[in-house]
Order: structure tokens, then C-alpha cells, then sequence
């Protein structure tokens, strides 16, 4: 007896789709539109549309995986549904504890990088070097190059930075600007501390 | 607080634990680096301890001040190397400047509590973390079409058997029995000669042999052998010659 559930649909498209499937399961790293299509052996814009049917499919409540556009390329990722009994297995040892020197030492280094522990510590007014060892450690920012001959190790961030905070790019961070800090607010601050002070 | 309890003011920090003035002491001796102190804990720790004496020592509280004042002097030097035309601003351009640094450390920390926000927002997103991937093997180079012929031709060139290496440098030396003779023929009409003199037109595969047959006929105790300094001629007398050493 035929079971409809199992037809297999002939599509091109679904082939195309099939197949990235499968590749984006071997996969331990986001992979980009052009590395999926030289995998593929297809034209981008073919890629891009049969993601597009795979994105309908795996997506929250529909399937148990996820693909998401993220870090640079596309990846398949657990779907929240999953996510306590996956933390019931495996561990997170790249997120897990990061203290509030390790977040501002990141967000310096994802904001302003490629970046110098001195940049960093003149932006915090505390070393850097034990926060910047540890992010280093934790595979969430790498070493690029030095400034100038001979200058300081500069710093940014990884693409496995862009994964766990679920970023598809630096450009989805917020405009820091919009995050506040004005210097004329926080000067007006200061001169009205000053002034109740002397009063 | 009196002013021993300033000094002994137990500090619990990231790069240091112990009494205040075990801290003050490190930083003067470099043994710590003030970069990595947190001064602002250090004011904690002392509020903390002031409030739970319930009592407000000035004199204390001076000495606390002059000295936290002086760290973050000489930490504000620290970090800020080559700046010293920042720390000498009057005093408008200097609140221009702390607003400036001030803003730009608040934008920092909102970006930290952002990301902080994010981690918990993907803290249920779970993906796998492999080793790096394996790299694809770059593909085999494409050849230009070959003609068998001269592939064979090639391989026949490659395959012709090498020719026999020659021995003839080892037929150019001659006995060391033949220098022996000649020594012995000029020692005997002599009595001596220049060893130098002796080899000079010979080539020195020759030479060498006839070295060698010097150094027999010296084992065999026929010969003295001379030379006043490395590099000078060697005499060579017969033993029964009067000048021999």
C-alpha cells in the first residue's frame, strides 16, 4: 500500500533543497550562499530560493531544527522547543559565565575592532589583558594582526561571536549611538552635581 | 574607623586579596599592576566598612582620601601613557574631557548589558560546535591532452640505464712504497732533505701518499722529523745524520 507521506516530490527545487539538506547537516559552521552553491554545483540564485523553501520548513513550531541566517552564512541550529533537553545533554562552555568585564570588553572589541588591549583599557579604565585572554580562550575573538610594524595585537571578533549571540552580521548590532551616552547630558550631570555640592 | 583600620582594610578584589596596605605596598614595588586594580572597589569596601562602625572618622576618612587619590593618579598615569597634556587641562577642557570618556565607557556598558540581553535571548539556541571543518582536497589539476608518442618517448629517455660511475680517481694514487724508495734513495745520498722541496711539483693526491710514506719512514725510527712552526717546511734528517732532532 502506497503511503502519501513518503512521495518524494520531483521538484528541481526540492532536489536543490534536498541536497543543501544535506550539506548543511555535515556542516559545523554557517556556510555561505556561494560555498553552498560550489558544494551544489548550482547558480546562487537557485541556492536562494530553495533556502527559502527550507526556511519554511524548518522553522520554530514546525520542526524540531531550525535553519537560521546567521554569522555570515546559514546554519542549522536546535529549535527552542529542544533547547532543555539539549541542555539536559551538552554543555555551553563558550557562553556559559561570562562576567560583566568579559560584556564590555566584548562589546568594545565588536563595536570598535579590529582593536588594542590598551584601546580597550583606555575605553574601561581597567587592563584588559585577563578579559581579552579569556575571550580569546573562549574562541569569541581572535588575534588580527598589529597595529602598524611593531605595534599592539589588535583584536576582533569571531564568527562563532556572531553564532551565539544569534547575530547574521556586526551590522545587526545596535547603532551605539542610539544606546545613550551623550557627553553634553552627562556634562550638564556633573555641573549640577557640582553646583548642589558647593551649595 | 580609626587610621590603623584604613591600612588594615581587608579588600577582596579580582587582582588582589588582603589588607589595604599590603596593596599599597605591591603597587610601590611593581609587584602589582595598578591597571588591573579596580579602584572603585576599594571605595566600596571602605563605605561598606565605615557603615558598619556606625561611626564617621575624619581623620580616617582623610587619610583614605589622600591615598585612593594618589592610586588613582598614579593609575590614571598608568593607562593613559603619553597622555600628560590630558592630565594638565584646565579645568573646563578636563570636565569636557571626563563628559567625553564618561559617555563613551556608558555607550561600552550599554553594549555589554545588550549582549547580555542577547545571551539570554539565545540562551535556547543550541547548534553544533564542531572542529574546523575538513578542507576540501583542491581538485586535480586538469592536463592539456597528451600525445602517447612522446609520453612513451619521455618514459624511454627516463628509463635508459644510467651510466657506471667511474673509478679512475681511484687509480691516480700512486704506492705509498714508491715515495718510500725515493726517500730512502735521496737520505742515503744526502742525508737530509726539504720535505717541501721534495713534493713541491707533485699534485697533492701525490703529496699526500708521500706524506704518509714520511710518517712510515719516521714510525720505522729511519727519520727526524723538523718543522719550527705550523706551516713552516719540514726537514727530514736519517737518524745517523748529525743535525737530526
Amino acid at each position: 500500500m502506497q503511503q502519501p507521506n513518503l512521495r518524494v516530490v520531483e521538484n528541481p527545487v526540492d532536489r536543490l533543497a534536498r541536497v543543501l539538506e544535506g550539506v548543511l547537516v555535515v556542516a559545523s559552521r554557517p556556510l555561505s550562499v556561494a560555498e553552498l552553491a560550489a558544494a551544489a554545483g548550482e547558480d546562487g540564485e537557485r541556492v536562494e530560493t530553495a533556502l527559502a523553501l527550507l526556511v519554511g520548513r524548518y522553522r520554530e513550531g514546525r520542526s524540531g531544527i531550525v535553519l537560521e541566517s546567521v554569522a555570515g552564512g546559514w546554519a542549522f541550529r536546535a529549535a527552542r522547543e529542544a533547547a532543555k533537553a539539549c541542555g539536559r545533554l551538552f554543555d555551553r562552555p563558550v557562553a556559559r559565565g561570562l562576567s560583566p568585564a568579559a560584556l564590555e570588553t566584548l562589546a568594545v572589541v565588536a563595536y570598535l575592532g579590529p582593536v588594542s588591549r590598551p584601546e580597550i583599557a583606555r575605553l574601561r579604565g581597567v587592563a584588559a589583558d585577563s578579559a581579552v585572554a579569556g575571550l580569546v580562550e573562549r574562541g569569541l575573538v581572535a588575534e588580527a594582526g598589529r597595529a602598524g610594524e611593531g605595534g599592539a595585537v589588535r583584536y576582533e571578533t569571531t564568527p562563532l561571536f556572531e553564532r551565539v549571540f544569534g547575530l547574521a552580521g556586526l551590522d545587526e548590532l545596535p547603532d551605539l549611538d542610539d544606546l545613550g551616552g551623550d557627553a553634553a547630558e552627562i556634562r550638564a550631570r556633573l555641573e549640577s552635581i557640582a553646583e548642589r555640592r558647593g551649595a | 574607623m580609626t587610621g590603623v583600620a584604613v591600612r588594615d582594610l581587608p579588600l577582596d578584589l579580582d587582582a588582589f586579596q588582603g589588607p589595604f596596605d599590603l596593596l599599597l605596598t605591591l603597587v610601590l614595588r611593581d609587584e602589582l599592576e595598578l591597571s588591573d586594580v579596580e579602584v572603585a572597589e576599594i571605595v566600596l569596601a571602605f563605605v561598606a566598612r565605615a557603615v558598619e562602625r556606625e561611626t564617621l572618622d575624619l581623620e580616617a576618612c582623610g587619610e583614605f582620601l589622600v591615598l585612593v587619590a594618589a592610586l588613582l593618579e598614579l593609575k590614571a598615569r598608568e593607562l593613559f601613557p603619553g597622555e600628560e597634556d590630558v592630565l594638565d587641562l584646565d579645568p573646563e577642557e578636563a570636565a569636557d574631557e571626563l563628559a567625553e570618556r564618561l559617555a563613551a565607557y556608558r555607550r561600552v556598558k550599554a553594549a555589554a548589558g545588550w549582549l547580555d540581553w542577547r545571551l539570554g535571548e539565545s540562551g535556547e539556541r543550541w547548534f553544533r560546535v564542531g572542529p574546523a571543518p575538513v578542507p576540501v582536497a583542491a581538485a586535480p589539476q586538469e592536463l592539456p591532452p597528451q600525445n602517447v608518442a612522446s609520453l612513451a618517448e619521455a618514459m624511454r629517455r627516463l628509463a635508459v640505464e644510467p651510466p657506471a660511475p667511474s673509478l679512475r680517481h681511484m687509480g691516480t694514487f700512486p704506492p705509498v712504497s714508491q715515495f718510500l724508495a725515493r726517500f730512502r734513495a735521496v737520505l742515503s745520498r744526502s742525508g737530509r732533505f726539504l720535505f717541501d722541496r721534495e713534493v713541491a711539483r707533485l699534485s697533492r693526491v701525490e703529496q699526500a701518499v708521500a706524506f704518509l710514506a714520511l710518517l712510515e719512514l719516521r714510525k720505522a725510527g729511519e727519520v727526524t722529523i723538523r718543522q719550527l712552526a705550523p706551516f713552516e717546511p719540514i726537514s727530514v734528517a736519517a737518524c745517523s745524520s748529525p743535525t737530526s732532532a
